[in-house]
């Protein structure tokens, strides 16, 4: 040991104030010393007996200060431009058989209803099935009539995110998304608008007809005017405009309708300049325009970027993933690689639409919780005055529910801000360690699918993960310590 | 009534120029569709979206309704119910009257939350043992220092703590710390004590109270206790917080002299200190307990002779009456300070020899007292240390709740093997607010209680306090005194003196 130290002060003037945490006989003996006490609202950890000792080991793990740090800076100095509109084909090498499904990996036997629909759906399009009996038939032997083998996938195995059900066949168009900063990629499938659409698991001929439009038209209108604006102005940076819609009362996750305003101004010149039939521009505008979600399928990847960008520091508890396939919620972890730790995922609650009730909704469902992850949705609740009645009618309700986030969380969003909080940045960044100790989970902001395949939407709400999720990746974490 | 399906009423009207989001409305819908004798409801704007829904519930929605107009669908069972819920309409739409308050910030479930939202030089963290590193952690992190009252965190555990702190240049006091004085301000056990120019190293809580209680006595205010938990002197911890806290106080100007306190220690960590202390600009007095070594109270003398301050004497409180010597052979001494009862146990077994304890100065003097106050000592000196892990399970601190303690006397005084009874009273910030309310009235009844069956019992008190403490030393001494026990504030005192009540074997 060399050199003096004052261990920061310590020993220069008697404590002003004192933080304390556990009895409260303590604490009362320093406020009879008219010290400033700030006392804990102390609880013990979620899990079993064995929880307090694999918190200590991974508290302790001296990588996990910079490795958090490390993984958060590049979360938040990520990117995210959009550069092309492609195929699935295309953007991820999926061959015809092969299909990406949301959240952990599962298979057909397990797979919940809108996914079971989903699937059945994505058949019958890749014209691997006549009809939906042929496709569950298929489905269910693996092969197809035709003799194509048949895979599933986890979306988030291939750089790509789905809502909902999240599948992605081959002929699926969907956006490109490159981080500048990280140099990683991002696909999501192009949204398909609201009511009885594939990612709900509906499959009827209206939905096949929709898709098949959307691959013969809206893809390659899409794919022109995208490529025309990246070589006349560069790439679009849907990180400034998910920045922007926050400040125009959207979250980026039940509320998309700036963002998708201000992805259509953007995009209007460029399709208006393509020469193509003006009905097809007119539809192509009208139907981006008449789907106040259309821009959700922008923000997912841009956070998938940020996130990806995290992963792999060892030591680190941050969260890079939170996604569901309607059966599991599964979360992965930057310290953990690529292990999921899924528990069954719960079902939302909130609002429903038409005669539904709760007894129609799926378990949750979807890889868009990935905007929560990335600091956004319902942890920017505070951010959409208009959906606050998703967490209980008041606004003091989304104000609280964000400030509970920073609770859990390992930083601020530089460039995601909430006006309202005075312009702080929303919370961002899961700490696994902080979700156990808290017993405080991370609030989703999702859709409801129907629970029978081909329903399509029934509601939308809230949801929280399993706590058992973070209970197994503390588990996983501490397995990892020295 | 009309069985369900035979009478309904339906309602279809819209309204233009009222746009409310989808969010809202979903809630209005169940909200209507929750008033008594309404079938179903939807209160929606007409997206081609919610026109299919609508249609899907079996209602005709007007033509030329458009996307900005609102359409209330309602099925009832009679038209009073059709009113009712449009009543109930107008309600859930009218404006919200709640407005943005500041009161959604929910207490810090954390240290770290804590220490973020008001940053804090120091924390002081009791949680259960298994836990306290969590929190300790926050606060290293965060470039706070920790006092860990805290017990059962394991030595890795402590060790790595220790190794961070020393990382982030913050300094972890324990676990199981039980007292420290920052600049005059005491964290967990403390008495409040003057400023003054000495600073204490502490291993060992009630040892600290005691050496700073003395100095007080005699005029000589204290700067800093440091406590480092009562293992941080073994060889596996190394005297990691005790390096820290010795070399950041040698750069403290307002320290002049630091007495290093401790139960028995590790020799090659005490001769390792020793070492560092001669390479700092600190003049250190060691008041490491053992055979041999010097007790409390000659620490604090040395320390006033080094300061310059003489002819200091301990104060004794008598009792009304002499104390007897009773017919009993046997010392007990009951304790609620580990310290204080091993140092009393070094100082009484040079008079009387081996003493029993549940915390023995050699293995084959262990007492156990497990059994809720039923253990036996037999003809044996014994002393019992209170706090001790075995007797503190799911009970608060004997410093804190001496009640078990004090209903021992009675059973010590009922036993015609003993002769001298030995206790100790620590007070301070933290303590029971007032021991003498319980441990007088113990005194007078168990010597009352000696003296009906034809005997004396001989009550010595050993007295840890200040006279700025807030239960009032003098007062506790006094009360004590005239419920009949002579009252030291020097415990080597207190144990000598009760030693010498206890007839000699060799008298008999």
């Amino acid at each position: 040991m060399t050199g003096l130290s004052d261990l920061r002060g310590l020993l220069t003037d008697a404590p002003t104030s004192v933080v304390t945490a556990g009895v409260d006989l303590l604490a009362d003996a320093l406020s009879a010393q008219a010290v400033d006490v700030h006392r804990v609202d102390w609880r013990p950890p979620l899990g079993g007996a064995e929880v307090p000792a694999q918190l200590g080991a991974v508290l302790t793990d001296p990588r996990r200060v910079t490795a958090n740090a490390t993984a958060l800076s590049r979360v938040l100095a990520a990117g995210a431009e959009l550069v092309d509109v492609v195929p699935a084909s295309q953007a991820l090498g999926l061959r015809p058989g092969s299909f990406l499904h949301a959240g952990p990996p599962i298979d057909f036997e397990r797979a919940s209803g809108p996914l079971r629909g989903a699937l059945i759906g994505a058949m019958v399009l890749e014209g691997l099935a006549g009809d939906p009996a042929d496709a569950e038939a298929g489905l269910v032997a693996g092969q197809a009539l035709s003799g194509e083998g048949i895979s599933l996938d986890s979306c988030h195995h291939h750089a790509a995110v789905g809502p909902m059900a999240g599948v992605i066949s081959p002929s699926q168009w969907g956006f490109v998304l490159r981080d500048p900063v990280h140099g990683g990629t991002a696909f999501c499938t192009l949204n398909e608008g609201l009511g009885k659409v594939l990612r709900y698991g509906a499959y009827g001929p209206d939905v096949i007809d929709r898709l098949r439009w959307m691959s013969a038209v809206l893809g390659p209108l899409l794919q022109q005017a995208v490529r025309r604006r990246v070589e006349r102005a560069g790439p679009l940076d849907i990180r400034a405009i998910v920045a922007q819609m926050l400040q125009m009362g959207d979250e980026g996750h039940n509320r998309n309708r700036a963002g998708t305003m201000m992805l259509v101004r953007e995009l209007v010149p460029e399709l208006l300049d393509l020469g193509a039939p003006p009905s097809d521009v007119a539809d192509v505008v009208r139907f981006c325009n008449g789907n106040d979600h259309f821009f959700l399928n922008l923000v997912m990847p841009a956070c998938k970027l940020a996130l990806d960008a995290g992963r792999d520091v060892p030591g680190s508890t941050l969260v890079v993933a939170m996604a569901r396939n309607g059966t599991d919620f599964g979360i992965q972890v930057s310290g953990t690689g690529d292990d999921w730790f899924t528990a069954p995922a719960n079902t939302p609650q909130g609002l429903f639409l038409g005669d539904f009730g709760p007894d129609d909704a799926n378990p949750d469902i979807g890889d868009s919780a990935i905007t929560e992850t990335g600091g956004i949705g319902g942890f920017a609740m505070a951010a959409a005055p208009a959906i606050v009645k998703f967490v209980g009618g008041e606004a003091d309700d989304a104000l609280a529910t964000t400030r509970r986030m920073y609770d859990i969380t390992l930083g601020e969003h530089p460039i995601y801000q909430i006006p309202v909080l005075g312009f702080r940045g929303t919370p961002t960044g899961i700490d696994v360690t902080a979700v156990v100790r808290t017993s405080i989970l991370p609030v989703i902001n999702t859709g409801m699918a129907g629970r029978v395949a081909g329903t399509g939407q029934v509601g939308a709400g809230l949801v929280s993960p399993p706590q058992e999720c973070f209970t197994q990746a503390l588990q996983g974490l501490a397995e990892r310590t020295g | 009534m009309s069985p369900a399906g035979m009478e309904r009423v339906e309602h279809v009207e819209v309204r233009s120029g009222a746009y409310h989001d989808s969010v809202t409305l979903l809630q209005v819908s169940r909200r209507v569709a929750d008033v008594p004798g309404v079938q179903a409801a939807q209160v929606a704007m007409a997206t081609p979206l919610n026109v299919e829904v609508l249609a899907g519930m079996g209602f005709v929605v007007p033509e030329g309704t458009a996307p900005a107009d609102l359409v209330v669908a309602l099925r009832a069972d009679d038209d009073s119910a059709v009113q009712d819920a449009l009543a109930a309409l107008v309600t859930a739409l009218a404006p919200a009257v709640s407005t943005v308050g500041s009161s959604t910030l929910e207490p810090a479930r954390t240290t770290g939350v804590a220490l973020r939202r008001s940053p804090a030089p120091v924390v002081v963290v009791s949680v259960p043992g298994p836990s306290a590193v969590a929190e300790a952690m926050d606060a290293i992190t965060a470039g706070s220092s920790v006092l860990v009252f805290s017990d059962n965190v394991s030595v890795p555990q402590e060790v790595a703590l220790k190794d961070a702190a020393a990382e982030h240049d913050v300094l972890v006091m324990g676990p199981d710390c039980g007292t420290a004085v920052l600049g005059g301000l005491g964290l967990g056990f403390a008495n409040v004590v003057q400023p003054g120019p000495v600073s204490l190293v502490a291993a060992s809580g009630t040892g600290a109270q005691h050496l700073m209680a003395l100095l007080d006595h005699a005029g000589v205010g204290v700067r800093h206790c440091l406590g480092l938990g009562g293992r941080d002197l073994s060889a596996a911890v190394g005297g990691r917080s005790a390096r820290q806290a010795l070399t950041a106080l040698a750069g403290d100007d307002a320290t002049e002299l630091v007495v290093l306190v401790s139960k028995p220690a590790d020799p090659g960590v005490l001769d390792d200190l020793q070492e560092l202390v001669g390479g700092l600009d600190v003049a250190v007095e060691w008041a490491t307990l053992g055979a041999g070594r010097r007790d409390l109270t000659e620490v604090a003398t040395a320390t006033l002779d080094r300061l310059g301050v003489t002819g200091v004497t301990w104060p004794v409180w008598r009792a009304p009456d002499a104390q007897p010597r009773s017919p009993g052979r046997a010392l007990r001494g009951l304790f609620c300070g580990g310290t204080l009862c091993d140092e009393a146990m070094l100082v009484a077994a040079e008079r009387l020899g081996p003493i029993r304890s549940n915390i023995p100065l050699s293995t084959e003097l262990a007492l156990d007292v497990r059994g809720d106050g039923r253990w036996d000592a037999g003809t044996a000196h014994a002393m019992v240390d209170f706090g001790d892990d075995a007797l503190t399970q799911g009970r608060a601190h004997p410093m804190i709740d001496p009640s078990l303690r004090d209903q021992r006397l009675a059973r010590e005084a009922a036993d015609p093997r003993v002769g001298a009874v030995l206790l100790d009273v620590v007070l301070g910030h933290g303590a029971h607010p007032d021991p003498a309310i319980e441990l007088a009235p113990a005194i007078a009844a168990a010597r009352a209680a000696a003296g009906a069956a034809g005997r004396a019992l001989a009550v010595v008190v050993s007295l840890t306090g200040t006279t700025g403490d807030p239960q009032g030393r003098d007062d506790q001494a006094q009360r004590l005194a005239a419920a009949g026990a002579d009252v030291y504030l020097s415990n080597a005192a207190a144990a000598r003196a009760a030693a010498a009540l206890v007839r000699p074997e060799e008298a008999s």
